[in-house]
């Protein structure tokens, strides 16, 4: 997210240092990853054979890289051992000999130093190259100022990490044992106490009054005139789409009517419902105000659009709302990626069952006319077989409900 | 201050009489023992044995996030249907990844990190004889025993163990239908937990009341170590916080078993309508992180407390803001209760609300801080002495600041929009409270090791135990950050259903390695720990020249830990390097009598005629040099 622009913004190094660093992470990886598929070809088979079809052979081939995995590791046991009693008869002979021992605290200290610049230096090249592969731009209007804060508490945490840690590893280096040093008795001092309880407070506080502005800002629930309402209604393992029609408005549901046809148990007897619009895709027309009304049918699925900067549950029997204005076309997006296949996703973010990692649904955000275009295009969700199951229902009906019914037929 | 302490001494003689009514049996002395030392060893041994199995169950599906499309026939042969044509089934690794949660979770860091630690220290660190009830504790062990057995033979029913994650979130675990693991496996689930949580109630109101009542003589609550401290508070936490998962729990079974529709609403599971109405899933979830909340403080509490313990002793300086640490831990106490909704920003909550826990979740920050910035002051000029103990303590520390201040990203409604359910959660809770609290633990282990088994573990064997496992833990969690700031969601079986994920495989690959690495790094300490129970070098009676009280102790163990009379205690338990002292250590059994050189003024704030004693000693002392 932000944290892209963050280092590709020169603040933190420049690019070609960046680059080489994303080259030569790129020639590791790989080779890393081709150690590791040699060494693990062993215990694969070949093929994806089921229960039945293993044959005696590919049986004991398996064992056998079970059992040469199990020797590596007992060599390398072995190695440690001796490894481990090599000291130990260095250290017994440097004893005999009148000398102190091996100097554990001075190696342990010294440890600790390598780690910090190491660790250091591995947290960098993670920020840089690990970091730089991460979402673009937010495409959305509120996404700018969650990147902000993004930015800003990046910085501060940063800044923090760095110092605690150079000060966590460095007195340890420095401050390693030794018999000749005694250590400082120094219980307390009230005054740097409330330094470093005020000072975090502060800042905290600022990060609070910040934060709690952009959240307000993001979930505002003002009901605008021009919001366009979709129902996405989740269930496993797919996202269902309603558009309003023509009247702008989207009918009522119940979930009681939902079967084989009405999958979302639309009422069709709101007369809103019934230029209700069926749709595949999520198209959005760029710098509107588009309201997303959630609905879940069976367990709690997550609305996640990562390119948007939004997320809000789908929670059966608790319809919710998230508001946002997309500001970024997906063919603006493609050339901002300099990825001609991009395209923005909507990942279910919820543990919803087996199927979860493969919840998705495609977003295209267009422009108005291309939008009017495409709306225009979309079928209403009371296609014919449904109007013929509904007719039937309410002939059957007929001496319970009379009127309803007949404006139903009616205005078909 | 001393006045709060109770002195019974006339129970003493009872106990010891007592004792001598019963004949030590081997299952009485081994099995059903209620001497807290030995209930402290079978919480840490099973701890142990689960954290083997969760971690196994980890780099399971560690393996088929890094090898997606790959066969192992091996993983067939040894899981059967749950890997069908050598590749973990979805609906299993659902299961894996729920399993690995609850077992680390509630079995290793909360029975095992609490259950182990509550049990060997308090009475020996108070100067108690035993736990105010010993039967209760017992029985504390047993229905832990018990809720483990039940956890582990979800694992051999039909349709698999529990899988809907390990917040197990209703409509999915209360549908049978819903996935394969909300069936028999969820009851087991439930089952296992009623019967977790009787046992840490059973903990912890025997942790408070001993704390409370049976500290020994001069024993008052500002001279007790920051272990003691920090446990109890975890205990009055776990009292406070388990029974409403109980409660949650409760009406869940009541909704997958009577029909109720506590959690139910709206229902249609597969293109059948269901009858529930009326029901709200965003109640459990309320009522899950109630508990849920302030679990993550009881996991990590007891890991500070063992850390400030163990970085004092071994930096041979007092605690850097004793007071400061004790309110700090009292803060995260009382904080912790009203913070759970930060868990539940995006799942339709009034926003409102989000903005108010935002609020809270920041504040929390703040005595965590304190808590580091308190520890780095302890090691400033110490005089550092690397036990492995000390190693792990570091290690604590480093993870707490790593992970918590990924927590101060998470606990901002805004970017918590965008970094909900993520990996960057992930990474965040696995440093900060997981691979924190279990160095912690480790922390503990290593070095209350001779208290427990009168033996020391093997020093270099501990170090290649701490620098892989730290090395590696780092290694898996920090470049998870930054799969979750691209916005790739967590619990995800492959990543290979999305084009923009698939970046990440080589990194999944790396993490995985890395993941099998620290895994076997822990075959170098259960080998220490079993080699060392058994032939590890014979210890001292106080092997690292600590203060506190257990180290007073016979070697040897006797019920009721101290022959003849408790010790008294006279100070608080950080004279570690006091000036003018002889040693660098002064027993917190020294009355200040012997110690006039390395008295200080601030040693008698609240005793006036100590104070005065302690002035007329220092004049009549300066008129000596003086004359000299």
């Amino acid at each position: 997210m932000g944290f892209k622009q963050l280092i590709n913004g020169g603040t933190l190094l420049n690019t070609f240092k960046n680059k080489q660093l994303v080259k030569n992470s790129k020639k590791l990886s790989s080779f890393f990853a081709v150690l590791m598929l040699s060494g693990t070809s062993l215990v694969m088979a070949q093929s994806v054979s089921t229960a039945d079809s293993v044959t005696a052979a590919e049986k004991s081939e398996m064992w056998t890289g079970v059992a040469y995995y199990v020797l590596l590791f007992l060599v390398a046991c072995f190695c440690v051992a001796i490894l481990g009693k090599i000291l130990k008869v260095y250290d017994l002979s440097l004893k005999m000999q009148g000398k102190k021992g091996l100097n554990w605290n001075g190696i342990m200290g010294i440890c600790c130093a390598i780690f910090l610049v190491a660790g250091l230096y591995g947290a960098y090249w993670s920020l840089t190259v690990q970091g730089s592969i991460s979402l673009p731009e937010a495409a959305s209007a509120h996404g700018g100022a969650i990147d902000d804060m993004f930015n800003l508490t990046t910085v501060l945490t940063l800044i923090v990490f760095v110092i605690t840690q150079v000060a966590l590893f460095g007195f340890l280096f420095l401050y390693r044992g030794s018999d000749k040093r005694k250590a400082y008795f120094y219980p307390h001092n009230n005054t740097i106490e409330k330094i470093w309880t005020v000072v975090p407070a502060i800042v905290l506080t600022m990060l609070v009054v910040f934060g709690f502005f952009t959240w307000q800002k993001v979930m505002d629930t003002t009901p605008g005139k021009n919001d366009i309402n979709i129902d996405v209604t989740g269930h496993q393992f797919a996202w269902e789409l309603r558009y309003p029609g023509r009247d702008g408005k989207l009918g009522t549901v119940n979930f009681t009517l939902a079967n084989g046809s009405n999958v979302l148990g639309i009422d069709f007897r709101d007369r809103y419902s019934l230029d209700d619009l069926k749709a595949d895709t999520l198209v959005l027309p760029v710098n509107h105000s588009i309201r997303i009304n959630l609905h879940a049918q069976d367990v709690i699925h997550s609305f996640y659009l990562p390119h948007f900067r939004v997320q809000l549950n789908a929670v059966p029997g608790l319809p919710t709302f998230f508001k946002f204005v997309p500001t970024i076309t997906t063919a603006q997006m493609r050339m901002k990626t300099d990825n001609p296949k991009f395209e923005y996703l909507l990942y279910c973010n919820k543990i919803c069952g087996a199927a979860h990692y493969n919840m998705q649904k495609v977003i295209r955000v267009v422009s108005e006319p291309e939008y009017q275009d495409w709306i225009a295009r979309q079928k209403p969700y009371l296609n014919d077989q449904l109007k013929k199951e509904l007719k039937l229902a309410e002939v059957k009906s007929t001496d319970l409900k009379k009127v309803p019914a007949n404006r139903l037929a009616l205005n078909n | 201050m001393s006045t709060l302490a109770v002195h019974d001494h006339g129970v003493v003689h009872h106990e010891e009489g007592h004792e001598h009514h019963h004949k030590a049996t081997f299952l009485n002395t081994y099995v059903f023992s209620q001497d807290h030392k030995y209930i402290a060893k079978q919480f840490l041994v099973t701890g142990i044995i689960m954290a083997f199995i969760a971690m196994t169950l980890s780099i399971l599906f560690r393996i088929q996030l890094a090898y997606p499309d790959k066969s192992f026939p091996l993983l067939e042969t040894l899981l059967g249907r749950f890997a069908p044509g050598g590749r973990l089934s979805a609906d299993f690794y659902m299961s894996l990844v729920t399993i690995h949660g609850t077992i680390m979770v509630f079995f290793v860091l909360t029975a095992g990190l609490s259950g182990t630690f509550a049990n060997l220290l308090i009475p020996l660190q108070v100067g108690a004889r035993d736990m105010a009830s010993p039967f209760v504790n017992m029985l504390s062990y047993w229905f832990f025993l018990i809720a483990c057995v039940i956890m582990l033979s979800s694992f051999f029913v039909q349709k698999g163990p529990a899988s809907g994650g390990w917040t197990i979130y209703p409509p999915l675990s209360a549908l049978p239908k819903a996935m394969s693991g909300s069936a028999e496996g969820m009851t087991l689930w439930l089952i296992s937990m009623v019967c977790f949580v009787a046992s840490s109630l059973m903990g912890g109101i025997n942790y408070v009341s001993t704390v409370l009542n049976m500290r020994t003589k001069g024993m008052d609550l500002w001279k007790m170590p920051l272990t003691i401290w920090a446990l109890f508070l975890t205990a009055i936490l776990g009292v406070l916080s388990f029974p409403v998962l109980v409660a949650g729990i409760v009406l869940l079974i009541f909704d997958r078993s009577f029909g109720t529709s506590f959690y139910l609403s709206d229902i249609v599971l597969n293109g059948q309508v269901q009858p529930y109405v009326g029901g709200s899933p965003i109640l459990f979830e309320h009522l899950f992180w109630f508990l849920g909340h302030p679990e993550v403080y009881i996991v990590i509490m007891p890991a500070m407390g063992i850390s400030s313990e163990v970085i004092a002793v071994n930096s041979r300086k007092p605690i850097f803001g004793y007071h400061a640490m004790v309110y700090s831990l009292i803060g995260i106490t009382l904080l912790s209760f009203i913070v759970w909704g930060h868990h539940m920003f995006v799942t339709g909550m009034n926003p409102f609300l989000g903005g108010v826990f935002m609020i809270t979740t920041l504040i929390i920050a703040v005595p965590s801080a304190v808590k580091t910035f308190n520890w780095l002051a302890t090691l400033w000029r110490g005089n550092i002495r690397f036990t492995p103990a000390m190693l792990f303590a570091i290690g604590m520390v480093s993870f707490f600041i790593s992970g918590g201040l990924t927590g101060i990203f998470l606990g901002n409604a805004a970017l918590d929009i965008n970094l909900h359910d993520t990996y960057f959660v992930v990474a965040h809770f696995h440093l900060v409270m997981g691979s924190a609290a279990i160095f912690g633990m480790l922390a503990g282990v290593y070095h209350w090791f001779p208290k427990m088994y009168r033996r020391v573990m093997d020093e270099r064997l501990g170090y290649l135990h701490f620098w892989l496992t730290f090395i590696g833990a780092y290694l898996v969690f920090f470049p998870m950050h930054f799969m979750g700031l691209d916005g790739v969601p967590r619990r995800y079986y492959a990543f290979t259903e999305f084009e923009s994920m698939k970046r990440w495989l080589t990194v999944n690959t790396f993490i995985t390695w890395a993941a099998i690495m620290s895994g076997l790094a822990q075959v170098a300490f259960i080998f220490n720990f079993v080699y060392s129970i058994f032939w590890g070098k014979k210890t001292i009676q106080n092997p690292w020249n600590a203060n506190t009280l257990e180290w007073t102790a016979p070697i040897e163990h006797i019920h009721g830990n101290w022959h003849g009379e408790i010790p008294t205690v006279y100070r608080w338990p950080y004279d570690y390097s006091k000036p003018g002292a002889d040693e660098d250590f002064i027993p917190q059994t020294v009355p200040f009598s012997q110690t006039m050189a390395s008295n200080l003024p601030h040693d008698f704030e609240d005793n006036p005629a100590g104070l005065e004693h302690h002035t007329q000693w220092e004049t009549a002392n300066k008129a000596n040099e003086q004359v000299k």
